[in-house]
């Protein structure tokens, strides 16, 4: 045993590094919210901001209210696509998939996590906007949710191999047979998880912007038919950034600063989600 | 001292097999495996009705397996394989007919750690006898008649809608067996009970054990010796043979084993000079 003062010395040179490394992760995420914040909030404040599409180039005014709903539009159809098929996947692979078919399946969830995500956006132009001959917001959920998929059923995955196997157990002992035991027991055992996942994965979705530039493409014009083009936060962001007009630049901090809050309130859901849960 | 003993082994089928009494589950000549590694060879067992059967033994002499094996647990884990015959009213638990859904049902379980559902405390003693298909007023009955026949119903009986978790571990550990009890099984099997459990808490489940043994036929694993003493009324002695295979030594009433055991190993185990 070393020293009693050396011990301590140790352990706050250690304690220190800590806080040094965390400081060293944290004040540049700080520092970009504090920067989306400053600029975004005065083209927020703007009257119609919330509640009017896009003017023409050159008159002043103008929101982005097209972008809302084609931001919330795209992921929630991305969401319905992905989130159940992810779930099952996940549920297939926490529970049947110890084996070579389960492998092979987890492969190709790790390789699609890795891809650039411009790529999903010529999945997405290739296999819809090609075929139907029409940019859409469907074509962008489309190629969203396949790259949601391999968040969603990993998050699954992970989720339901933590609960623990006396559950399993407990369950087929009294008769039940294997698969209301995954449903009835394991499942909503996880649920936590699996939603956080599912959470998780469509806050990623809303911020893409490169699966969108050549599916739902934009629009400037309020869209609902998922079947036409249709504007969205990340597109919004993209294309008035790149224009010289102060105005549009604004415009764009402020819907950096309104997609960042949609993510943030997204996250903060999941979290509360699951503390009510658990207990 | 071990290896003179050896021959002693063909002692090892019961002699209660012959005196008439109801035998409920019968285990002849199980062997079985994990992949290559063989955990038990050659073990026999006569489990008479409504009476407890305590298997003691060192650790990892097969206890826990052969118990797995009466209610087709095993099945869970891939790669293991089981010969021979357990009997269960005279079918054959192991052949690839068995309905094991059904099996499982007639044969219930109590596992070493209590695992109750995270869900409320009605919800687990339910999970049953909603898998069976029951009417919500058969399952309310079942559910109460089941708490009460673990002692818990005047504990739990204003929060039932709580969750499980909440329970202290004596009372999870109740509360599973009122949960494998609502099935109605005409077996249970117990697999060290109370081992995480305090003294009064284990005190509690053996009274129960006793209670319980006038309609159910009880097959426990114990490391804890006095506990076998106190509450089984067949003891068999298990221990690992130079493969590490778990075999059967002796089989018998608890009194012979405790007092009167006729294999030298046995006696070396209950008097604490190995194990």
């Amino acid at each position: 045993m070393s020293h009693p003062l050396v011990r301590a010395l140790v352990d706050r040179l250690v304690g220190g590094l800590i806080v040094l490394c965390v400081s060293v992760a944290a004040i540049p995420v700080l520092v970009l919210l504090l920067f989306v914040l400053i600029n975004g909030l005065p083209g927020m404040l703007t009257p119609g901001f919330f509640t009017d599409p896009p003017y023409p180039q050159g008159v002043p005014g103008g929101g982005v209210l097209n972008a809302i709903i084609g931001t919330l539009e795209i992921v929630g159809i991305a969401s319905l696509l992905a989130v159940p098929v992810g779930a099952l996947i996940g549920i297939f692979l926490s529970e049947y998939g110890r084996n070579q078919i389960g492998d092979t399946v987890r492969f190709i969830s790790d390789v699609f996590t890795g891809l650039p995500s411009i790529a999903f956006g010529i999945f997405g132009y290739t296999v819809v906007v090609l075929t139907t001959h029409h940019f859409s917001a469907l074509s962008a959920s489309i190629a969203l949710a396949v790259l949601m998929l391999p968040v969603i059923l990993r998050a699954t995955e992970t989720a339901l191999v933590l609960v623990p196997n006396s559950l399993r157990e407990a369950g087929l002992a009294l008769g039940a047979p294997r698969w209301r035991v995954t449903l009835e027991i394991v499942v909503p055992a996880a649920l936590g998880g699996i939603v956080t996942g599912a959470l998780l994965a469509m806050a990623r979705a809303a911020g893409e912007t490169a699966p969108l530039l050549f599916t739902a493409f934009g629009n400037d014009i309020i869209q609902t038919n998922p079947l036409q083009p249709m504007g969205a936060l990340s597109l919004t962001i993209f294309r008035n950034a790149l224009v010289p007009y102060p105005n549009l630049q604004q415009q764009a901090w402020a819907a950096a600063l309104l997609l960042v809050a949609l993510v943030a309130a997204t996250n903060i859901a999941a979290r509360i989600y699951v503390r009510r849960i658990q207990r | 001292m071990i290896a003179t003993a050896t021959m002693q082994t063909e002692v090892a089928p019961p002699p209660v097999r012959d005196t008439g009494a109801e035998i409920k589950l019968d285990a002849r000549h199980v062997n079985f495996w994990y992949g290559d590694f063989q955990a038990l060879h050659d073990a026999s067992l006569a489990v008479q009705a409504r009476k407890i059967t305590a298997l003691i033994g060192p650790s990892g002499c097969g206890k826990t397996t052969f118990l797995r094996v009466f209610n087709r647990m095993h099945d869970l884990v891939p790669g293991t394989r089981a010969s021979g015959e357990v009997l269960l009213d005279g079918h054959n638990v192991l052949s690839p007919d068995t309905d094991v859904i059904n099996l499982r049902r007639q044969v219930g379980m109590l596992f070493q750690r209590a695992n109750p559902f995270p869900k409320s405390i009605y919800d687990n003693v339910a999970y049953g006898p909603h898998i069976l298909g029951w009417s919500k007023s058969q399952i309310d009955q079942v559910v109460e008649e089941s708490l009460k026949d673990t002692g818990l119903w005047d504990e739990v009986k204003d929060r039932l809608r709580r969750s499980a978790l909440n329970l202290s571990g004596g009372q999870q550990q109740r509360l599973c067996l009122a949960r494998a009890l609502a099935v109605k099984p005409e077996v249970i099997l117990m697999d060290e009970p109370a081992s995480a459990l305090d003294p009064i808490a284990t005190l509690r489940i053996e009274e129960l054990m006793q209670e319980l043994k006038e309609r159910y036929t009880i097959v426990i694993v114990t490391h804890n010796m006095q506990q076998a003493s106190r509450v089984s009324d067949f003891t068999a002695f298990m221990l690992m043979n130079q493969r590490r295979a778990g075999e059967v030594i002796e089989f018998g009433a608890t009194d012979d084993i405790f007092n009167r055991p006729k294999d030298g190993r046995t006696e070396d185990y209950i008097t604490g000079r190995f194990g």
